[in-house]
């Protein structure tokens, strides 16, 4: 499995840490509800299918990147920079659609 | 039909044309009183425990594939009673009592074989947490012992001792940990569950949960709409997806966990025997293979088969605790779907649609629980309570904060 990452190009998985779905962008506001907490650091859609992911270029250029990846095939779609992304920012809509 | 020695014996005098399958397969009913989704290990045995602890048999299990094409034909076949936190730990001792009476409740050979366990250590720190955790192993009333490096060369005088990186200081021995054969346990618990009338109904997946009014009704399935009163989840890499039929996301996330067998070899390794700081273990099975693995591939997948970056690895940690296995061949490789949890520790509970139980988060232990599995999941679900031994399992326990995180890394389901 290789991925691509923007700013080094197509690297071998071993370089990356893998750390969870992307909910882990859409952190809740100061203040939210223990429910979204919950939802954001535990609960998940876990598709079959196409998912976005949040991988950390370890041992290249150390960026976070959101990764979209297929979890039956092993497929890599993409990858973006998470920079830019900010605290808060709520979740693309219609973006979760499991197979 | 009973299984014994002396029918082996006459039927081999007779040309073995006496034996019937080991169960029915039925037609679906238009409805059952209980519908368990999965023929898994854990599936089979919740079956098998409401039929024979509850007096419950017009029980269905639903399975997509053919019984046993999950997990529970997957693993790598470790049983054992060595955990650590209140709450796993009684759960597990239970589990192997279960598995100790086994064959003769089942009429069945699981080849449940109790060869012993030895976790190995390699620091004063690890010696220390190891010490620990017998004394808990010892306290939850099961067996113990803390082996110095001598004690392990005797049982085990083919390690790498020496080895720079991870020089082994001693190990934590439990004498009933041990192996049993893997699918048998699924035909076993079958065998079982359908001799009390449960039917067994392969090839059949369930593709949506009726829930009317916050009470579950039925399931509609590839085979046709089936009624129920009560339906559980017991469906394991595939719990998000099923329990998303009923409007839930779970705390569980799938990933990959890889194994491997190598061609048979003579009897050489005797134990069972874990290398953790390696991320390795390794058994031999009675026809000779030894089967070893290590740890996930550390990304959410649902194909069974992983990447190489692992097969390198394990391979490795294998030829640095036993130089020895270096000439032996890989036969093959496969990989299973694992429901991680947060803590790493699993959840048998109620959920918020009346009637509907779930069974889930076995992360890469499930073998061991299959039993105390079926036998908490069926108390749960024939009487409405969690079993004493398993009510720490919450589904809400991460919401709350009552985590079973026995290895102390943090609730994050790529930790454990
Ligand atoms: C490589 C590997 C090594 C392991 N080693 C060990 C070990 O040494 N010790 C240990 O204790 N545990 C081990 N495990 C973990 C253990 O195998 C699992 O935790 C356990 O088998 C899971 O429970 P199960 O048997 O019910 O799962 P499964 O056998 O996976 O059962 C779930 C069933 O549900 C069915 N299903 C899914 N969706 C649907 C649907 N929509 N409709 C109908 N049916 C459906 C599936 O087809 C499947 O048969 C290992 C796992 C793997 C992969
Ligand atoms: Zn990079």
């Amino acid at each position: 499995m290789r991925i691509p990452c923007p700013l080094c190009g197509l690297r071998d998985r071993r370089e990356f840490y893998y750390y969870g779905s992307d909910d882990y962008l859409h952190r809740p506001g100061e203040g939210a509800a223990p429910e979204a907490w919950d939802a954001y650091l535990h609960l998940r859609d876990n598709p079959a299918g196409v998912t976005r992911d949040l991988w950390y270029h370890e041992t290249g250029c150390t960026s976070w990147l959101v990764v979209t990846r297929n979890t039956v095939t092993h497929e890599i779609l993409g990858a973006e920079l998470v920079a830019g992304e900010g605290q808060g920012k709520p979740a693309p809509k219609g973006r979760r659609k499991a197979s | 039909m009973r299984y014994s020695g002396l029918k082996v014996f006459t039927e081999g005098l007779f040309g073995n044309k006496g034996w019937t399958p080991a169960w029915r397969d039925p037609q679906p009913k238009a409805e059952y009183d209980v519908i368990i989704i999965g023929g898994g290990g854990h599936g089979l045995s919740t079956a098998y425990y409401l039929a024979k602890n509850h007096g419950i048999t017009n029980v269905a299990v639903l399975e997509k594939g053919y019984l046993g094409s999950g997990n529970i034909g997957r693993n790598t076949t470790i049983v054992r009673a060595n955990y650590f936190l209140q709450g796993n730990s009684e759960f597990y001792s239970h589990s192997l009592k279960l598995w100790e009476g086994l064959e003769s409740e089942l009429n069945y050979n699981v080849m449940h074989s109790q060869r012993g366990l030895i976790n190995l250590f390699h620091s004063d720190g690890q010696r220390d947490a190891f010490a620990r955790r017998g004394n808990m192993m010892l306290s939850q009333g099961d067996d113990a012992i803390l082996l110095d490096r001598e004690g392990v060369r005797e049982h085990l005088p083919y390690l790498d001792f020496e080895q720079t990186r991870f020089p082994i200081y001693g190990g934590l021995y439990h004498p009933r940990g041990g192996s049993a054969r893997h699918d048998a346990v699924a035909w076993g618990y079958a065998r079982g569950a359908d001799r009390r009338g449960v039917d067994l109904i392969q090839n059949c997946e369930v593709t949506g949960i009726d829930i009317e009014n916050g009470v579950v009704k039925g399931v509609q399935t590839t085979r046709g709409a089936i009624r129920a009163k009560k339906v559980g989840i017991v469906v394991a890499g595939r719990s998000g997806q099923v329990a998303a039929m009923a409007g839930m996301r779970l705390p569980i996330e799938s990933h990959i966990l890889q194994a491997f067998v190598s061609e048979g070899l003579k009897p050489v390794i005797d134990h069972v025997i874990s290398f953790g700081m390696g991320h390795f273990y390794i058994s031999q099975s009675d026809k000779g293979g030894l089967v070893f693995g290590g740890d996930l591939d550390f990304y959410a997948s649902y194909a069974a088969r992983g990447n190489l970056p692992m097969v390198e690895h394990v391979m490795e940690a294998g030829m640095t605790l036993m130089p020895m296995i270096g000439r032996a061949k890989v036969l093959r490789s496969w990989g299973g779907i694992m429901d991680m949890s947060p803590d790493g520790s699993p959840i048998i509970d109620k959920t918020h649609v009346d009637g509907l139980f779930i069974d889930c988060g076995w992360n890469y232990g499930g073998f061991k629980a299959v039993p105390a599995s079926g036998w908490c999941m069926a108390h749960l679900m024939a009487t409405g309570q969690p079993h004493e031994v398993a009510r720490r399992f919450r589904l809400d326990r991460f919401a709350t904060g009552h985590l079973l995180d026995e290895e102390g890394t943090g609730s994050q389901h790529n930790l454990h």
